[in-house]
């Protein structure tokens, strides 16, 4: 049977089996017990051509509410930020989407120089001395810089703040099951982390505290006093935020982060119901040894050339085996040159105001809403382009009934953190228009009229 | 791409913008006035400056300095370097694929939970598996789902078992990732031709084994004659056994691992379904599972009642979660599109010609080079340069010389028993006559070892940087970009 995508015709595998003194591709199969052999063919539906597969995938895709067709308020770890043109032309270059990590680099070089301007943005971003070439995602990021912390210090116990997005916490329970790590979260009532009752969670034991900023209720944290918390208990600092924000927001590393994570779709790679995303990893000196994933350096070539390489390999699982700083082999390699094209395009002002821009219409959507009878912020903290709103009626009936008019209004939080059944947490990035906020703010009124 | 030896950093021009973004249209809010100081970065982060053609101009050449499947065979072996078809592209791009937020709710996102949904039961068909868990972002996470849902199984059924059984030829992500989830790593020799030694097996599972963990077809790129045996002899132990799925493009349509007795295997979307490897990611490794093991998938599930789709959290059993939202989902639609493209004939064609393109390529090197097991090979081929060392060319010389003559290189040194391994997989998707020029380049090298070195070791000379200076990068570590005063 035929197919577009292999080239051998009958007449050339009958040559081949001819080379191979070979009578028939069975002939190939001897290795395999026959009782091993599935007897009749796979069950799967018809093979499609091409215009009928498109026409198929694209009715699938119809059923979907995505950001071209509804205003999105959606966050809680994704957001619709702009993507500039030119990510989605250079990352469809074969020579970047079809091919391999960068084992020769001989042959590698864009590849391996891109991932070196990657981990330069991310390391000026989060203002720490190194960061990797990328992890699978913000959410397995963090559970990496548990491990990394409970290795580098030797403790067994992690606090996390109930500020941290409670996905990511779940991500970060699943890793630490195997090494038996105890987690422990610190309260966060108001909206921020109750970092008097963490300090009485803080002590020998604790290999870090983690605190996220902005927080998943939008709240912004006071980062500089959890790291003299966590350092005055000889436990190190992770904080989690999202590099999008690090245009306006001061770097983490600046107020004293052992390791920050986050997820960096936000910086031009498509939300594509919620993966591939891109997590990012950045830790200090102290720790680069300790580090997961792959980190690419600089080096020369025989003439003295400047040449880029995959290096500290002995940290990883190809090297190290069971004793590797982790088990990541593939990670988001295209994804973070989609971050590193973003970044190059937004550049020093861009980001900035992105930054601006988002907070300016979260700041209007924020007053706009809250205007509505019954709907108020739950939270007094400062926030930056996502806050928590308190509704009158049930979140989810709410945000399906907008959803129908084109408005995805906010993540319901009942699943997600069951003391806040009622409310409903919304961000605004720079591409929501004041039209769009005010027609939100409307169709909110009547709903919850 | 010659010549050109410029990093993004090195173009900026103070002032210069390539971006576009809207003017303000509601009021002001200025973070210096309404936020604490202390919050803020006092000055903007040293970004590049560079106008959108720069930006374009750069990456274009950068590109250029890669092979990738496009530009340059790629026999990488355990990689399925395989054509990535653009169809697949296009699919992920549709808006209502790419620019679906992932918390959109369910009664919105049908057409994207229902694709999923389909995915993962023509997996399990492949498979042979009961039930399949889409969200592990690669094989190596896939792994570790697959481990911890065993681990689950046993301490449900109170069994404490603290050993996983892992061959000497396995992939580094199979201790890594047991290890990762709590397990003490066994490693057990496999026999000279990289088989199970059944007999030692068979005296290394006991009440202290939760898993054995193998790759079919093998390392050495041979499917492993008595596997069935082998799952028999660790389910009367009560042992579980793993499948790692990289080899999966050498059996589609041929057996399946759930009917050889696996209880779980990862497939690597990455590579037996085309997904591009993007130079390192993203990919996606969706795990299977036999019925047993299906209370402990990941959260949410896929789940279809009646017409309607949805994400299934009440599995009070589960491992818990991988990552934060429900898989690589840009991926799974490639994957799907690819299956729906070949159907269960183009599947089996697929596994037909990765076989006989991989004993082909055997069956012209096997005079020049040594064959690490004797043939038939399944999808791939595994050479020792042992020859070639004694006369001072290396595995390493070999791979740097082949890119100089227009290919990428083999797998090296993998798997780890076998000296100065070159481990050649040319997938389905290549043509004869690429076939031919590779090994007629492979024949060249070897005549060269044996009378005109220097080529090879001056090699490469073809590309944009010549051999590279390891040592000193890690020595020296230079893992950022600082401005030269």
């Amino acid at each position: 049977m035929a197919s577009r995508y292999i080239a051998n015709t009958p007449r050339e595998q009958r040559e081949m089996l001819g080379v191979l003194g070979a009578s028939s591709l069975e002939d190939l199969l001897v290795k395999i017990p026959p009782k091993a052999r599935l007897a009749r063919p796979l069950a799967l539906p018809p093979a499609l051509d091409e215009t009928a597969l498109i026409r198929h995938l694209q009715a699938l895709a119809g059923r979907n509410a995505d950001a071209d067709a509804s205003a999105c308020f959606l966050g809680a770890g994704a957001y619709d930020h702009y993507v500039p043109s030119p990510i989605g032309h250079l990352v469809a270059r074969g020579e970047f989407l079809t091919a391999y990590t960068p084992y020769q680099p001989e042959a590698s070089q864009g590849t391996l120089r891109s991932i070196y301007e990657w981990q330069t943005m991310i390391a000026e971003l989060t203002g720490m001395d190194v960061a990797n070439a990328s992890l699978y995602d913000g959410a397995s990021s963090l559970a990496e810089a548990a491990l990394m912390a409970h290795a580098a210090t030797g403790r067994g116990e992690v606090v996390l703040s109930r500020g941290v997005n409670p996905l990511y916490r779940r991500v970060t329970a699943t890793y630490c099951d195997g090494p038996g790590l105890r987690l422990r979260e610190a309260p966060a009532p108001e909206g921020v982390t109750d970092l008097a009752a963490a300090r009485k969670l803080v002590g020998p034991r604790t290999a870090a505290l983690v605190v996220q900023t902005p927080n998943f209720y939008g709240c912004l944290e006071d980062v500089a006093a959890a790291a003299e918390l966590a350092h005055a208990a000889g436990a190190l600092l992770v904080v989690v935020a999202d590099p999008v924000n690090l245009g306006v927001l001061e770097a983490p590393g600046r107020l004293g982060a052992d390791i920050v994570v986050g997820e960096g779709q936000g910086l031009g790679v498509p939300m594509s119901f919620g993966g591939p995303s891109l997590g990012v990893f950045a830790a200090t000196q102290a720790l680069v040894r300790r580090m997961p994933g792959r980190l690419v350096g600089a080096t020369v070539d025989r003439d003295g050339a400047r040449g880029f390489v995959l290096t500290l390999q002995t940290r990883e699982q190809h090297i190290r085996r069971a004793r590797a700083t982790s088990n990541i082999c593939t990670n988001v390699a295209l994804c973070a040159l989609m971050g590193t094209i973003y970044l190059a395009i937004l550049g020093r002002q861009g980001l900035v105001r992105v930054g601006e821009l988002s907070a300016a219409k979260a700041h209007y959507a924020a007053e706009r809403l809250t205007r509505v009878p019954g709907v108020s912020l739950r939270f007094q903290a400062p926030f930056l382009k996502e806050f928590t709103l308190r509704l009158p009626k049930a979140p989810e009936r709410v945000a399906a009934r907008l959803a129908k008019q084109g408005i995805l209004a906010g993540v319901p939080l009942k699943t997600l953190d069951r003391a806040l059944a009622d409310c409903l947490l919304v961000a605004v990035t720079e591409r929501r228009t004041r039209e769009e906020i005010d027609r939100f703010a409307d169709a909110l009124g009547k709903a919850v009229a | 791409m010659a010549g050109y030896d410029r990093l993004i950093f090195e173009l900026s021009s103070p002032g210069r913008e390539a971006y576009s973004l809207p003017e303000a249209d509601v009021p002001a809010w200025d973070p210096r006035a309404e936020l604490p100081a202390s919050f803020l970065r006092a000055e903007a982060p040293a970004l590049p400056e560079v106008s959108e053609f720069d930006v374009v101009r750069h990456y274009s050449r950068l590109s250029r300095m890669n092979y990738g499947v496009d530009t340059h065979f790629y026999p990488l072996g355990s990689c399925t370097m395989k054509y990535n078809p653009r169809l697949n592209e296009d699919a992920a791009r549709l808006a209502g694929f790419a620019r679906l937020h992932p918390q959109a709710p369910e009664a919105l996102a049908q057409g994207a939970l229902a694709l999923m949904h389909e995915l993962g039961a023509m997996l399990g068909e492949i498979a042979g598996m009961d039930a399949v868990s889409l969200q592990p972002a690669a094989g190596a996470q896939g792994e570790l789902a697959g481990v911890l849902m065993i681990r689950a199984y046993h301490e449900a059924r109170g069994e404490k078992r603290t050993k996983v059984l892992v061959p000497d030829s396995a992939h580094g992500t199979n201790p890594a990732s047991t290890a990762l989830a709590g397990y003490t790593v066994v490693e057990v020799k496999s026999l000279p031709n990289g088989e199970v030694d059944v007999d030692a097996l068979s005296r290394a599972v006991g009440p202290d084994v939760a898993a054995f963990m193998i790759t079919v077809p093998n390392t050495l790129g041979m499917f492993e004659p008595r596997i069935v045996e082998i799952t028999e002899l660790c389910h009367a132990k009560g042992v579980q056994v793993y499948m790692d799925g990289a080899n999966l493009n050498a059996i589609l349509g041929i057996t399946r691992p759930g009917d050889l007795g696996f209880d779980v295997c990862h497939f690597n979307l990455h590579k037996t379904f085309t997904t591009p490897h993007g130079g390192g990611g993203p990919g996606a490794g969706p795990v299977g599972v036999r019925a047993h093991l299906e209370p402990f998938l990941p959260v949410p599930v896929v789940v279809r009642a009646g017409e309607r789709y949805a994400l299934d959290w009440k599995r009070p059993q589960s491992i818990g979660k991988l990552q934060a939202f429900w898989g690589n989902f840009g991926m799974l639609v490639r994957a799907y599109a690819y299956i729906r493209t070949m159907g269960a004939d183009g599947l089996r064609s697929v596994a037909d010609n990765a076989i006989l393109n991989a004993n082909y390529v055997m069956k012209r090197l096997e005079r020049a080079y040594d064959v690490a097991v004797p043939g038939p090979c399944m999808h791939e081929c595994v050479l020792s340069a042992r020859r070639q060392k004694k006369l001072g060319v290396t595995a390493t010389d070999i791979a740097k010389r082949l890119l100089d003559l227009g290919f990428y290189a083999p797998s090296t040194y993998f798997p780890l028993i076998v000296e100065e391994a070159l481990m050649i997989e040319p997938t389905e998707t290549e043509a004869k006559e690429t076939l031919d020029q590779f090994c007629d380049a492979m024949l060249q090298i070897a005549r060269e070892a044996e009378s005109n070195p220097a080529p090879i070791h001056d090699a490469p000379v073809t590309t944009p940087v010549r051999r590279l200076d390891q040592t000193k990068a890690a020595r020296d570590p230079d893992l950022r970009w600082t401005r030269r005063p």
